[in-house]
């Protein structure tokens, strides 16, 4: 039927949009074409709004010079990129690695890939086992886990310090029983963000995860433990390729917000253990360097960004070979 | 585990010498108090080896759950399961040399049909070359050569069929389980199947155990047959025996159409009993051993061991009620004088044979040995 159109290149449009072709159809397809497109349109609308322009924004912040009393002056500078990683000194100009960024990037990346695995190894068996209760009562566990999430991040952290603080109910606990002197030092310490932001992230790790295992076959399982495979064979070779879009889904969901995390390393982190994310607020507020908040929003956008693409690949590949 | 049991006290024949599986007194009771469901009510089988053997029954009667017991899936309430003549009821579904064809196949979908078949010879730590000459061979057995590198869910039922059962066989196994492997395929592809299962278990010499609620494949593919319901086992023994000679009602009822009739014993010796039946008549009848052939029993009579002839000549006396033409048979509705139903299947050996008129009185006359009694 194409015999008029055969000077076109090979990659002209499919047949349904053969201009010379019924018309009528034609009319149809337009229709649900024009039908599709404004389906997306409020999130188009949302996304240019709230996602794509807020980021333009930063985008060009972070290459203004800083405005005295904070804010931006509309001028074209890379100063703000510039400290991102290095520092003049004060008295002979010459050009340093900016340490105490390297250490806070270090330690957010470190404190999240921590907190990921923290939450994969509690909450793929607490996940495996509200998958595998009866299915009346698995939406009770998924309540259960999800209930932490109905009170403020906030005082959840707060009843975290409450906790590990030195006068705390652990710390107490110990020395009432003896086992320990002196309170051990738990607060302001990494292993205190680590322990915060595990509880925080704890359900977005156990969500995904339990909805993969739970469409698990798993007669599959059988199958493997029919054909001589140990339990950890079967865990290995069957359970986890098969659930590990879980897996990944899971370990985005929590790594992402680790690393730019805020509430969690500013109430049990102290001043010295800052994140990411407490530097950035920094910048907007004492720091009065919006350039430089701006520029590090990218980064750890950057950071986010390169994990992802190495984690899924790793993850991936994993799958595959089993 | 390899070293030879003792002989079984009383053998019936060689093959009886080789030991498969038996089944002790098994329970399996699931739930508790109230909602407890006996699924097996204290069986006992002897499964021989090398032989085809079928659990035969509708469904619910509790057959999967003995497959179960023996793949290891479950563990019996009560009772014992050995292998070769030593207990496994200790061991773990992947330390028992049992593996089993699933109803569902239950192929992993993240593999290639190669690493299916593969699988359970990796997780015996075989050398990778055997493993690999091994698939070759099983690929070839089932005739799936040409798609080793496929994933799973890039071939059809039947090809899944038979990676299943290449799979299952791969680590040639003592005993091969095979939970109605053949329900979800098409009329012809199960024919084929079934064909293919007999030539395979002749080929390897695996014992087979075969569960099925379709009659006619029980029939046409077992060695022996076990006929269970409601959790017992009702009769075992090979197609022919269970067809012709069935002890019970539900066995008769269950296999083939059988036309039951009430009688009284007249006189019973041996294996034979004289009956007089409720709707007139006196007939020569065999008696199953074990069956106690007194007073008042029931008898029954298939339907392709009665032949219609003139009237007042033949066993009992009817009328035509019906026909239903069938191509090869011809099915022969009558009424007897008691007032039951009786179907005589007929086969239709001229093109233009003269058929009785329906409403016509005649006479059945039944096959020597066609008349069965039963044991309830």
């Amino acid at each position: 039927m194409a015999t008029t159109e055969l000077d076109r290149p090979e990659t002209a449009a499919p047949p349904e949009a053969h201009p010379e072709a019924h018309p009528e159809a034609r009319n149809i397809e337009r229709e649900a074409a024009r039908r599709r497109w404004l389906l997306n349109l409020p999130a188009v609308i949302w996304l240019t709004l709230f996602a794509a322009g807020p980021l333009l924004v930063v985008v060009l912040y972070s290459f203004l010079e800083a405005g005295a009393y904070g804010g931006v002056e509309w001028a074209f500078s890379t100063d703000g990129w510039f400290s991102v990683l290095l520092t003049r000194d004060i008295f002979d100009e010459t050009l340093q690695l900016q340490d105490a960024h390297l250490t806070i990037f270090w330690r957010s990346v470190r404190l999240s890939l921590i907190t990921t695995a923290l939450c994969l190894a509690l909450g793929f068996p607490t996940a495996y086992f509200i998958a595998t209760r009866a299915p009346q009562n698995r939406n009770l566990w998924l309540f259960l886990i999800t209930i932490p999430f109905w009170t403020n991040l906030l005082i959840r952290t707060f009843a975290i310090l409450e906790w590990i603080r030195a006068q705390g109910v652990v710390n107490s606990g110990l020395m009432a029983l003896g086992v320990v002197e002196e309170p051990i030092q738990m607060l302001y310490t990494d292993f205190a963000l680590a322990l915060g932001m595990a509880y925080v992230y704890f359900p977005l790790m156990v969500l995904p995860l339990y909805a993969s295992i739970e469409k698990l076959d798993f007669r599959l399982v059988e199958a493997a433990y029919d054909l001589y495979a140990s339990r950890l064979q079967v865990l290995r070779r069957v359970i986890l390729p098969l659930v590990s879009p879980g897996i990944i889904a899971g370990s985005i969901l929590v790594f992402i917000p680790s690393l730019g995390a805020y509430v969690t390393p500013r109430v049990l982190g102290g001043g010295k253990n800052m994140m990411l994310g407490n530097l950035i607020e920094l910048q907007f507020g004492q720091g009065r360097n919006w350039p430089l908040g701006a520029a590090l929003s990218i980064t750890l956008l950057a950071i986010v960004m390169i994990a992802l693409v190495f984690y899924v690949r790793a993850a991936q590949k994993g799958a595959k070979d089993g | 585990m390899q070293k030879h049991a003792p002989e079984p006290s009383v053998p019936e024949s060689p093959a009886a010498k080789q030991r498969g599986v038996e089944i002790r007194g098994v329970s399996k009771v699931f739930g508790a108090g109230q909602s407890a469901f006996r699924a097996l009510d204290t069986v006992s089988l002897e499964i021989r080896g090398n032989e085809f053997f079928t659990l035969l029954g509708p469904s619910g009667c509790g057959k999967t759950t003995l497959l179960r017991l023996i793949a290891g899936f479950e563990q019996p309430t009560d009772g014992e399961i050995l292998l070769g003549g030593e207990p496994i009821g200790h061991l773990a579904p992947n330390h028992r040399p049992v593996n089993t064809v699933f109803q569902s196949y239950a192929l992993f979908p993240h593999m290639t049909v190669a690493q299916n078949i593969g699988f359970g010879l990796e997780m015996l730590k075989k050398p990778k070359a055997e493993v690999r000459e091994t698939v070759r061979e099983m690929l070839a057995l089932v005739r799936m050569e040409h798609l080793a590198g496929r994933r799973t869910d890039q071939i059809s039922g039947g090809q899944q069929q038979r990676v299943a059962l290449a799979r299952a066989l791969a680590p040639h196994p003592k005993v091969l389980l095979l939970d109605e492997p053949l329900s979800a395929l098409d009329y012809k592809l199960r024919k084929e199947m079934q064909s293919e299962l007999k030539r395979l278990q002749s080929e390897t010499g695996i014992t087979f155990v075969f569960v099925t609620h379709d009659q006619e494949e029980a029939l046409t593919m077992s060695d022996r047959l076990a006929v269970m319901n409601e959790g017992r086992i009702l009769q075992v023994g090979p197609p022919r025996e269970i067809y012709h000679h069935p002890r019970e009602r539900f066995v008769a009822d269950f296999i083939g159409d059988t036309n039951f009739l009430t009688g009284l014993v007249l006189s019973a010796s041996g294996g034979s009993a004289h009956l007089r039946l409720a709707c007139g008549g006196e007939v020569a009848a065999s008696v199953p051993s074990g069956v106690n052939a007194a007073g008042q029993v029931t008898a029954a009579i298939r339907p392709e061991h009665a032949r219609l002839v003139a009237e007042g000549a033949g066993d009992i006396a009817a009328t035509l009620e019906s026909l239903t033409f069938f191509g090869t048979d011809t099915l022969c509705h009558c009424r007897l004088a008691d007032g039951t139903g009786f179907t005589a299947r007929v086969q239709n050996a001229e093109p233009d044979g003269q058929l009785t008129a329906e409403g016509a009185p005649i006479g059945l006359r039944l096959a020597p040995g066609a008349v069965q009694v039963l044991a309830d």
